[in-house]
């Protein structure tokens, strides 16, 4: 492991996912499995092979409409979710979701039938009532948003589920489809539902690049954007009515009860992935697409597998994915970060402790021995035999039965070490007002982290002293480069 | 003056009249009148909760008001919108949002920028330029996550002058920041009004405010005083403005003491 590398150790590590959702993103995992065996050898003789060939060849024009219907309500939702994280307004998808269902039933009311555009117009339409509920009781009352979301949501879902049931028993009503906006059935999307969302992507897609600016500006501070006489009303009003279509057309493959998770996990994925805006909303519609995709698959290998829920899972394990895998803030990154930096820590005061004992000798000798070390550091010969073993197999020092050595690399590095150990702590003392007795601790952290540009900055500073506040002195990067103190071979004893 | 009207007499830059604003009819500001003309730095004075922010607010068009107007150059807030700049509190915005200094920047010009278009490369560079007034240049690309709160506040100065404007607001900039960041934000404020840029400033050290500000606004729900520094911070008037609170009357006394008194 190079030097310097640990000087990046964690910026700023945000837990805004906190335990819940990685709970949520386990458990989907661990559930993905087992559905996918099981579906596989649904019915008699690898019917579920079958079917996997089936979807795989997009033939059918049922398949293709569904893959295509996924595609776009995934993405689509992944795209305006983006915006919604960021705007810290997950809640507000959720009460949207529930409050389109009322709107569900009466667009299937207006003609007896499963249109979409008349579930289109009326769900929107009532998703649109229930937002302006939420505001107008955040404005008029002195209720906060939280709880007026969770009344609104609460009380127009219930509507909708009172109309549903009626719904199914009136006789003229074929309401087949309908239980479809509960639980979500992929296989239920015809080519007049496709069309439908097609242009409800189409529409978000130029939304959002047309008025990205404005949108960014909105969201990020919308009275300034207002003040610039940008047109923060109509952009948030349209960004809400978007929203609420694109709830609506993903509420038939996902129902209402799991659509707000198509809005908010890919989103939280993609904010996982990176800092940028643009790239977070770009990786939200993929992962947004992926997620309906692969969910719509996996219900296909079986009858009767309900769609919204096996998307949400997909979308949630790609999460926990991004949780453990992630690059930037990954868990298993973190880890093996913490486990190197711990690693070279350990190396490095190994290769200062020996630099003291040669350093008390003058540097006479060209080794010391493990008995000399282990005094040093107060610990057993066996102790430091481990340590030493692990310099030389870092190449850092050579271990020859008793005796110690420094490679010239370890000889580097324990003399850039012990400089930076001194130079903080003169530093500390001089330029901070640190008491010489306060600063050992300090520069026992700080010394392995200073990078070559801080060590010149901190030379400088200090006029280029030779000695600590204790009195010893500082190797200077001349006498690093000078030195051969330590070569093996020039010990004898 | 660039007031293009027809009157011989160009009108004042910022003309307040009979400005009411309430809260669920609570009253916060009342019959507020004001005039003022180009190249002037106005510090805002009042206790908490003396409508300092609202009236800002209210001159932005950003809260409904019960009463009055508010004109610049003569003319409605709409009409001017984007000669007109305003620095929030800093505690408006969410801070975690995931873009960078620049992009917050940039949005000081969005206004003249327009609707539908990208900011071009004379934006940036005029960003550039602005960022590098309130040395946070080397800083243009963090994301606004890891700024500490003197930066943010600088990052929203440095915002409000890439608009260019000629009207600014700004409340509080002086929050949160250390004497040094405070120094260098007064003496970008006075390059603004040396240009003939007027500036309204809300501001909360009496000592200082006196140092900085030629004219400064004395409010508690209706201006107390409003006029050149050395008539208006006296202890009288700064008493009836505090409404005779101790721990102010102190500040101000030891400030009038320091100074010997008002001139
Ligand atoms: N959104 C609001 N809804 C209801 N009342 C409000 C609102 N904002 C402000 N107020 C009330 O209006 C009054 C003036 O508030 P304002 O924020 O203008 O005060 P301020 O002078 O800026 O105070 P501070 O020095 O604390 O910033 C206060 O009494 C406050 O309680
Ligand atoms: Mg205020």
């Amino acid at each position: 492991m190079k030097a310097g590398r640990e000087t990046r150790g964690g910026g700023g590590s945000r837990r805004r996912w906190g335990a819940a959702r990685v709970a949520t993103a386990v458990l989907a995992a661990a559930l993905l499995l087992p559905w996918a065996h099981a579906a596989a050898p649904a019915g008699p003789d690898g019917e579920g092979l079958a079917q996997v060939w089936r979807f795989l060849r997009l033939e059918d024009a049922a398949v293709r409409h569904v893959v295509w219907g996924t595609l776009l309500l995934g993405g689509t939702c992944g795209l305006l979710g983006g915006f919604m994280v960021v705007r810290r307004m997950a809640l507000v998808g959720d009460a949207l979701s529930h409050a389109v269902l009322p709107g569900v039933a009466a667009g299937f009311l207006w003609n007896m039938s499963r249109d979409p555009v008349a579930i289109l117009v009326g769900a929107t339409v009532a998703g649109l009532v229930g937002t302006a509920f939420v505001s107008a009781l955040c404005r008029t009352t002195r209720l906060k948003e939280d709880a007026a979301l969770g009344l609104v949501l609460a009380s127009f879902f219930a509507v909708g589920l009172c109309l549903l049931s009626i719904i199914q028993r009136l006789p003229a009503a074929n309401a087949a489809g309908l239980s479809h906006f509960l639980f979500g059935q992929a296989a239920a999307i015809g080519p007049a539902d496709l069309r439908v969302m097609a242009i409800v992507a189409g529409v978000v897609v130029l939304f959002v690049v047309a008025l990205y600016k404005e949108l960014v500006a909105v969201s990020f501070d919308a009275a300034f954007a207002r003040s610039q006489g940008l047109p923060a009303a109509f952009v948030h009003h349209a960004f809400m009515f978007l929203l609420a279509a694109s709830v609506v057309i993903a509420l038939q493959a996902v129902g209402v009860v799991l659509v707000s998770a198509l809005l908010v996990t890919p989103a939280a994925t993609a904010y996982l992935l990176t800092r940028r805006l643009s790239r977070l909303l770009v990786y939200a519609a993929l992962l947004g697409a992926v997620a309906g995709l692969g969910g719509a698959f996996l219900s296909f290998l079986g009858p009767g597998l309900p769609t919204g829920p096996l998307i949400v899972l997909v979308a949630s394990a790609t999460f926990g994915g991004a949780v453990l895998f992630g690059t930037r803030e990954g868990w298993l990154v973190r880890f093996w970060r913490q486990r190197a930096g711990v690693g070279q820590t350990r190396r490095e005061n190994t290769l200062k402790s020996m630099y003291h004992v040669a350093e008390r000798e003058g540097f006479a000798h060209a080794g010391i021995t493990l008995e000399e070390l282990a005094t040093r550091r107060r610990q057993t010969v066996e102790e430091v035999r481990a340590l030493g073993a692990e310099l030389h197999r870092h190449g850092m020092a050579r271990l020859e039965r008793d005796l110690l050595s420094f490679t010239p690399e370890g000889r580097r590095r324990a003399g850039e070490i012990v400089r930076n150990h001194r130079l903080w702590e003169l530093y500390l003392t001089r330029s901070a007002n640190f008491a010489p007795d306060h600063v050992h601790d300090h520069a026992e952290k700080i010394e392995h982290v200073l990078g070559e540009a801080a060590v010149r900055e901190l030379e400088r500073r200090l006029d280029h002293a030779r000695r600590d506040p204790h009195g010893s002195v500082i190797p200077s990067a001349a006498d690093l480069e000078r030195s051969n103190w330590g070569e093996p071979g020039g010990r004898a004893r | 003056m660039n007031a293009p009207t027809a009157s011989p007499v160009p009108p004042p830059v910022v003309e307040i009249h009979d400005l009411t604003v309430a809260y669920r009819r609570k009253p916060v500001l009342w019959g507020v009148d004001l005039t003022i003309g180009p190249g002037k730095l106005v510090g805002i004075i009042g206790p908490n909760g003396a409508g300092k922010s609202t009236l800002i607010k209210a001159c932005m068009g950003l809260v409904p008001t019960q009463g009055g107007w508010v004109r610049f150059w003569g003319r409605p807030f709409g009409e001017v919108g984007s000669r007109v700049g305003y620095v929030p509190q800093r505690e408006t915005v969410d801070w975690d949002f995931p873009v960078s200094v620049m992009d917050v920047v940039l949005m000081g010009r969005y206004g003249r920028i327009g609707l539908f278009r990208r900011p071009s490369r004379a934006d940036r560079e005029a960003a550039r330029a602005c960022l590098e007034q309130v040395e946070l240049l080397p800083y243009a690309d963090r994301q606004i996550s890891n700024l500490s709160g003197g930066q943010q506040q600088r990052v929203f100065l440095a915002r409000a002058l890439a608009q260019e404007a000629e009207v600014y607001f700004m409340d509080e900039p002086f929050a949160g920041v250390d004497a040094a960041t405070e120094a260098s934000i007064v003496s970008v404020l006075r390059t603004l009004r040396d240009r003939g840029c007027t500036l309204f400033v809300v501001h909360h050290d009496l000592p200082t405010a006196r140092q900085y500000f030629d004219h400064l606004l004395l409010l508690n729900l209706n201006v107390v005083a409003f006029g050149p520094t050395a008539e208006v911070f006296t202890a009288e008037l700064l008493q009836r403005t505090y409404g005779g609170r101790l721990t102010l009357l102190s500040e101000v006394a030891q400030a009038l003491g320091a100074q010997g008194g008002p001139r």
